[in-house]
């Protein structure tokens, strides 16, 4: 037998290397989107009056749709994860295929809601919520964007390559990366577009 | 939830549970956008979503980030990640006014 | 996709410039980062010198006030981003694996990917020498000084993309280290017993991958800024500046620790070596690591105890940074308490260990003179502040560093530094640097202000300027001394053999170099300093244990197979610099290079680790 996957080689926690580059770069990713974050929120309603606010561009309905299909997109994504790691190959396409659609569909929610946007007059370039707006969300739409990527190679490799092997790791860590991206959304709508309005109408009234 | 106090790893939840998880999430979701609409309610509105959607990020984090069943390790990690940017998150805020 | 990654077929057996063009060997990636640091570092010094003849006389012309900026921007950093950090890279490359008992690191070609992006990333952030002009801005570059209206050009851009793609360098790195350590240990290795170099390194490697991510948001932002009029900077917008500032020092604070901390390890590992006792006090201070590290997020805004934040601010602040000289003085008395009562050995690496602890207490002192609020007030953007930086970064890393060199150039080379050469290296250095950088702390207290081209006579500051300039001469010659002491070991040096130290750790146990697999067999450790226990047990009885020649032996060679040679971490380096250039020139080249990376990467998780043998 030879040993051509170094992988294979014991580890001192028993814990797959990957598995743990995956989750140290996660906590790297918290700070990346929590300065981001940082900065939306310390300039949050400092725009200069006049010019447009959350309250009057942002849309709970529309979101609330591609929320919904982004939360979907990753019980896609477990029942992926799931499928591999019992060796079921062709239901893990299936599923790994919706997660892609789904994702993809997000972003598609995300393209028409920019122009919607840009088309009501709230660009990058307008005020410190354009500025900041657009840059959260469109990292946040870049990572979904470059796992979409990643779950489609997914998909076309198991066509050539075993992916239940390691007890399908390899999908294991675009899953973890996937739920991530989901859950910086899950932070995204409630800040910005739930908390963000209601603070917004609320100090209009108050 | 059933799990056995052994090997945390034989418990993988089954596909059925995933399902009930993601049900929970959607009718959180809706829960949320649905007392957006409710003026009487708007005072308590913020803490009420700040509760809600933590509840969502600690379901899909235990779950499907399956840390509720994996190595120590791995919830050492991210909850580090997660406090050492809430720590700067408020803290700029705070020197900033924001807060 | 498989017929490109197979177009271009693995390579077998690379030789000369093609092997090290294509190694994922951790010790060859440690060479090839020591030699480019220590390269860079020479260009930062020769920046250094020509600032400090700048400035040996008051009203001298030798350069423009125009190159100046540009000399004191480039030279921090160039010391910084391409000299220190790289260097630090080096030992961890080479001795990480060597003292856990492993063959490589977790993710060899990730590691080799990280060199050839640092590389690229420190070519693109010196573009401007040759491209219309370096940034001029300080190496902290704030706003809004640094706008599209005020810094016109492309000097800040190659500073943005330079350090965003040394961002993706270092954190790469980063969490390549943060796996090998927690994970290829050898058996019995628990964390309590590894040596301290490797605590520094894993601390170390948090802070990169924590500290990153905020400078990289804060680079994003000004680019935005710059290049697509977003408003993240503009006053005029209501944005507010200091955020960059506030940006900048949240990730400028953890960066000192990010220098500092593996200096701090290196000279855990020297003292007991030159001491021949244990560390005193090991779990003290690994727990001063930590601590340090956690401290570290808690203090940025001493940087800007004179932007006006407020007396809240400031005093939270001042108080914070006191604070955190608690453990880093606990380390000192630790490493004192480990020479206390030790046979001491005044080899060239122990002086520079011990030159360490001076130096830096020194830093440490005037680190806490600006800890105290008001006192900064006066010594902010003084000479004061480049004394302190000066003692603690090169008192501090780099004499650490140079410990580090006559300490491990044996191990990785398999000749010794020549000692008596080195004594004259460590005192010209010591003299020169002393004398260059002590006399700052008056001119700092007297007033003399940084990041100026030239001086008035009438200021009285003309004699100690002089003084520093002779100091920084002086200083030179002693790395010349330290050049010629290289070369010439190279080739002449003293056979080391394995343990020419008679060192405590386990990179001692095997030959010198190291063979390509480090470890014929993998050691099962039972202590702290696994090898001297191997050595003469437990009692430390001098009885020389029978040692297990760990030697290249062709029954050992069998069996063990060592990852292969690729092409693609360097390819994936190259996608990124070309999608760097595209971000400063033309977007076109920016798709060309992800396209050039995304290529890379599907080859890289195409191809096995290793191969398998025939």
């Amino acid at each position: 037998m030879h040993h051509s996957q170094v992988s294979e080689h014991a580890t001192t926690t028993g814990i797959d290397h990957r598995k743990m580059l995956i989750w140290v770069f996660l906590g790297s990713e918290c700070m990346f989107f929590g300065s981001l974050l940082a900065t939306y929120l310390i300039y949050y309603g400092q725009s200069l009056p006049g010019t447009p606010t959350p309250g009057e561009i942002l849309d709970i309905p529309t979101t609330s749709v591609s929320t919904f299909v982004l939360l979907m997109s990753s019980l896609m994504m477990v029942l992926a994860y799931s499928s591999i790691s019992r060796g079921n190959v062709r239901n893990f396409r299936i599923w790994i295929l919706c997660t892609a659609l789904l994702g993809s569909t997000f972003l598609g929610f995300q393209i028409f809601e920019f122009t919607e946007f840009a088309r009501e007059g709230l660009t990058p370039k307008t005020n410190l919520f354009g500025t900041t707006f657009f840059t959260l969300t469109g990292f946040h739409g870049a990572h979904v964007t470059v796992g979409v990527i990643w779950l489609l190679s997914l998909f076309g490799y198991s066509f050539k390559g075993d992916l239940t092997k390691d007890g399908g790791v390899n999908v294991d860590l675009i899953a973890l990366y996937w739920h991530f991206v989901d859950v910086v959304w899950i932070v995204i709508f409630t800040v910005v577009y739930l908390i963000g309005i209601t603070n917004a109408v609320h100090n209009a009234h108050g | 939830m059933e799990h056995s106090p052994h090997s945390r790893e034989a418990d993988h939840p089954t596909p059925l549970t995933y399902v009930k998880i993601a049900t929970i999430l959607v009718i959180i979701t809706a829960v949320e956008v649905g007392i957006f609409y409710i003026d009487a309610l708007a005072d308590v509105l913020i803490p009420i979503f700040i509760a809600l959607s933590a509840v969502k990020f600690a379901l899909v984090a235990m779950f499907y980030m399956h840390l509720k069943f994996d190595e120590r390790l791995f919830s050492w990690l991210f909850v580090g990640g997660m406090l050492l940017a809430t720590f700067v998150i408020l803290a700029l805020m705070t020197l900033f006014g924001s807060l | 996709m498989a017929s490109i990654a197979g177009a271009l077929r693995r390579p077998t057996s690379p030789t000369g410039l093609w092997r090290w063009m294509t190694t994922v060997d951790h010790k060859k990636i440690g060479v090839l980062y020591g030699v480019s640091s220590f390269l860079f570092f020479l260009f930062g010094g020769l920046e250094a010198l020509i600032m400090r003849v700048q400035l040996a006389r008051a009203g001298h012309d030798i350069v423009s006030p125009e190159v100046f900026s540009q000399l004191f921007t480039m030279h921090a950093l160039t010391m910084i981003f391409l000299g220190v950090m790289p260097l630090s890279a080096a030992f961890f490359n080479l001795m990480v694996p060597l003292m856990i008992g492993a063959r490589d690191v977790a993710f060899p070609r990730l590691n080799a990917f990280s060199y050839w992006v640092f590389l690229f990333g420190a070519i693109v952030l010196q573009s401007g020498w040759l491209l219309g002009g370096s940034p001029n801005v300080g190496w902290f570059a704030y706003a809004p000084l640094t706008s599209s209206s005020f810094s016109p050009g492309n000097g800040m851009e190659f500073y943005i993309v330079g350090l965003g793609i040394l961002g993706i360098s270092s954190v790469a790195a980063a969490l390549n280290f943060i796996v090998t350590i927690i994970n290829m240990r050898a058996p019995g290795m628990s964390l309590m017993r590894m040596p301290v170099f490797i605590w520094m390194t894993l601390i170390t490697s948090f802070l990169l991958i924590t500290a990153f991510p905020v400078i990289t948001v804060g680079l994003i932002e000004l680019y935005f800024d710059r290049t697509f009029g977003m408003n993240f900077f503009n006053s005029a917008a209501g944005a507010d500046v200091v955020l960059w500032q506030h940006l900048f020092w949240v990730f400028g604070h953890p960066e000192v620790y990010i220098l500092i901390l593996p200096a701090m390890g290196i000279v855990s590992e020297v003292l007991p070596t030159f001491s021949r006792k244990p560390l005193f006090g090991y779990p003290v201070v690994v727990l001063s690591g930590i601590t340090i590290g956690f401290m570290g997020w808690a203090v940025w805004s001493h940087h800007m105890f004179t932007v006006g934040l407020g007396p809240i601010a400031n005093s939270v602040f001042a108080i914070t940074t006191m604070s955190i000289a608690v453990p880093t003085a606990v380390k000192i008395f630790n490493w004192i308490a480990t020479m206390w009562g030790g046979s001491i050995s005044l080899k060239t690496p122990m002086l520079f260990a011990i030159g360490f602890i001076a130096m830096f207490v020194i830093g440490g002192l005037s680190g806490v003179m600006h800890s105290v609020a008001p006192a900064d007030a006066q010594q902010q953007d003084t000479y004061f502040v480049v004394a302190h930086l000066h003692y603690v970064l090169f008192g501090g890393s780099i004499f650490a560093i140079f410990s580090g060199i006559y300490y491990w150039f044996p191990k990785a080379s398999g000749r010794m530094l020549n000692d008596r050469i080195g004594q004259i290296n460590f005192w010209l250095v010591t003299i020169g640097f002393n004398l260059a950088f002590f006399p700052m702390h008056f001119l700092g207290l007297d007033g003399m202000p940084r990041r100026q081209y030239t001086y008035q006579s009438e200021m009285g500051w003309d004699l100690w300027n002089l003084v520093s300039t002779t100091g920084s001469l002086i200083l030179a010659i002693g790395i010349l001394v330290f050049l010629h002491n290289f070369f010439r070991s190279l080739r002449h040096g003293e056979i080391a053999g394995n343990d020419p130290w008679d060192g405590r750790t386990l990179e001692w146990s095997i030959s010198s170099p190291p063979p390509e697999y480090n470890f014929a067999t993998i050691p099962t450790v039972h202590g702290r300093d696994a090898f001297w226990e191997e050595k003469y047990g437990h009692d430390g009885m001098n009885v020389p244990a029978s040692v297990e020649a760990s030697n290249a032996t062709e029954e050992g060679h069998h069996g063990i197979h060592m990852p292969s040679p690729s092409y693609m971490p360097m390819i994936a380096a190259i996608g990124l610099s070309v999608a760097g250039y595209g971000l400063i020139y033309h977007f076109a080249a920016s798709v060309v290079g992800a396209c050039i990376t995304l290529v890379a990467i599907f080859g890289w998780a195409m191809e096995p680790p290793a191969e398998p043998t025939e």
